[in-house]
């Protein structure tokens, strides 16, 4: 797309681009290569000097145990977190879908979670379940439950998922809602009167027509959860125990900031903007066009 | 709606079900609100003897007050105003500089546009967080630690809302522009008394959304703000647990937490149409 009706001058929209040229240059591509040329050397124990190791970084972090590990809980933490908050999101979507009256009140209900912090998300959920004072940790220890989960590292898990989910379903159920009331009703009405029960109805239309708002969200819950949650794991468990509950984008900030260890740092942020821009590509090129009906 | 009210629609016992449902739902939602707001207003004995009251107790003044006084490490007061500084920084910032670049790559021809297009399009949704350690030294190298201008310029350094005008402006009619140089009317004139007022709606339903953005931050102003007076609401929450063994005062926490949402959440609600319509825009 070009426009037709342009203004002439060359040193104007120079001008203009030159605020975004700078500050993009110097607070993103410049620290975006240094990354990368970063990656390609580790620095020598008093920070005096650089060795080239070449793709020596990437290597030792495929072939470590913990970077691995890592990567697992990213995946199982991602997984978990998308379908606990898409799964709340499409349940209660549906239901407010249902109503004529008052589904806009559940929205305005439903909605503001999305304005608390992750990280104000964490301490909300900490103090619940927090190991001496919280309150579900104490009625859960009335009905017999030991809940720790500075030391269980599958509660530990559980706690960053729920807390990193719980901010998001308002996000979800916008989309969700949104997607299910701009499905045509005559298609709905026409199947329920040839005698499709609810699930029936649901299974069979609903879904469907609902795949291209469902793969949308899978891919920004994904993005979500990969980059967004670290407010939520460095107040709740800060990536522990054991590491249980340290993701990638933990890993480079214990990695580079906590353990100074600046070349494996700076691969692994390499090795997370290759599966950022993948994500952003899948984004763009498939989820558009590839799902339809 | 009318339509809407065919024979799909549940009533009597399913129509109450449905409510019960959404009931539910809204309550999980509030509940870990409803709790930090019932501890931001009783006394720390209330809470470290376990089970804590589940209703509101007499010390929301005494609470608050010393929370925005006194804090823990840095009055709350002088978190919310960093916090604010930021977020409007960032907000402002952003549509300011993108809506100069976005009216110059739809309505010029110069060299170098089609470059500059691209370098926009590969900033979008690479998160601070991938470059955080060389980003750090940047701005240690510039001085700019534990200042407002190294809070705000690392976030606006991305092109999203370029490429969002940029959308919005391919839609403005050419006839518009056409016009303005019939009447010669110099670039710039075009763009604050045409193009900016048609923008309105666009500009403030990415405010929203950008103003979250900054204020929900956590990372970024934990790196650089190691100074307590520079911290913001929502990162310095965590610096105010103790390192050691001993408790949390949970009220000043829980006090502060509130404090904390409150600004964003009143955002949302009250610009809810325009939270929405970004949200919308600004994802697809």
């Amino acid at each position: 797309m070009e426009k037709r009706v342009t203004f002439k001058g060359i040193w104007l929209p120079l001008l203009l681009v030159l605020p975004q040229i700078l500050i993009t240059a110097v607070f993103f591509f410049y620290p975006a290569g240094q990354a990368i040329w970063q990656s390609l050397f580790i620095p020598d124990p008093f920070g005096l000097s650089m060795q080239w190791v070449g793709l020596g970084n990437f290597e030792f972090l495929l072939s470590d145990r913990f970077y691995r590990a890592s990567f697992l809980t990213t995946a199982i933490f991602s997984i978990l977190v998308t379908v606990v908050s898409m799964g709340v999101a499409l349940y209660l979507a549906v239901l407010a879908d249902r109503l004529i009256k008052g589904s806009g009140t559940y929205r305005t209900l439903l909605i503001w979670p999305y304005a608390v912090a992750p990280a104000v998300a964490g301490v909300l959920w900490l103090f619940m379940f927090n190991t001496r004072v919280g309150v579900v940790t104490w009625y859960l220890g009335i009905l017999g439950y030991d809940w720790n989960h500075v030391l269980n590292e599958g509660e530990a898990m559980g706690l960053v998922v729920v807390a990193s989910a719980w901010g998001r379903i308002s996000y979800n159920f916008l989309f969700f809602l949104a997607g299910l009331q701009a499905i045509p009703k005559s298609v709905v009405e026409a199947a329920a009167i040839d005698g499709a029960r609810f699930w029936t109805r649901f299974r069979t239309i609903v879904w469907p027509l609902l795949s291209p708002t469902t793969f949308f969200l899978l891919v920004v819950n994904i993005i979500y959860a990969f980059f967004e949650t670290f407010g939520v794991i460095h107040t709740i468990t800060s990536g522990g125990p054991q590491q249980a509950t340290t993701i990638l984008v933990y890993k480079v900030y214990s990695d580079g900031f906590v353990g100074q260890d600046l070349g494996s740092s700076a691969a692994q942020s390499v090795i997370l903007l290759v599966i950022v821009s993948i994500l952003t590509v899948v984004q763009f090129k498939y989820i558009e066009r590839r799902v339809h009906y | 709606m009318a339509e809407r009210n065919g024979m799909v629609e549940k009533r009597g016992s399913g129509l109450w079900l449905t409510h019960l449902g959404l009931i539910i739902g809204v309550a999980f939602i509030f509940f870990p609100i409803w709790l930090a707001f019932v501890a931001s207003t009783v006394d720390q004995q209330d809470i470290v003897r376990p089970p804590m009251p589940l209703l509101p107790g007499d010390k929301f003044f005494e609470n608050y007050g010393r929370a925005l006084v006194s804090g823990v490490n840095a009055p709350v007061a002088t978190m919310l105003w960093n916090s604010l500084v930021m977020a409007l920084g960032i907000a402002l910032g952003k549509i300011a500089i993108s809506l100069l670049s976005a009216f110059a790559i739809v309505y010029f021809r110069f060299p170098g546009r089609k470059v500059f297009f691209w370098l926009i399009f590969l900033t979008l949704m690479l998160p601070v967080e991938v470059r955080i350690v060389p980003t750090f030294e940047v701005i240690a190298n510039f001085g700019m630690l534990n200042s407002y201008s190294g809070l705000i310029l690392p976030l606006i350094a991305s092109a999203t809302a370029t490429f969002l005008f940029r959308q919005f402006f391919m839609t403005v009619p050419d006839e518009l522009a056409e016009a303005a140089r019939v009447d010669g009317a110099k670039p710039m004139r075009f763009f604050f008394d045409i193009l900016l007022p048609m923008s309105r709606t666009n500009i403030a339903a990415l405010f929203v959304i950008l103003f979250i953005y900054g204020w929900n931050q956590y990372l970024w102003p934990l790196l650089i703000t190691t100074d307590p007076e520079m911290n913001t609401i929502v990162m310095g929450i965590k610096q105010m647990f103790p390192s050691g063994d001993d408790f949390a005062h949970w009220p000043t926490i829980m006090a502060t937490s509130i404090l904390a949402m409150v600004p964003p959440v009143i955002v949302v609600i009250g610009m809810q149409k325009l939270f929405i319509r970004g949200l919308v825009e600004s994802e697809k």
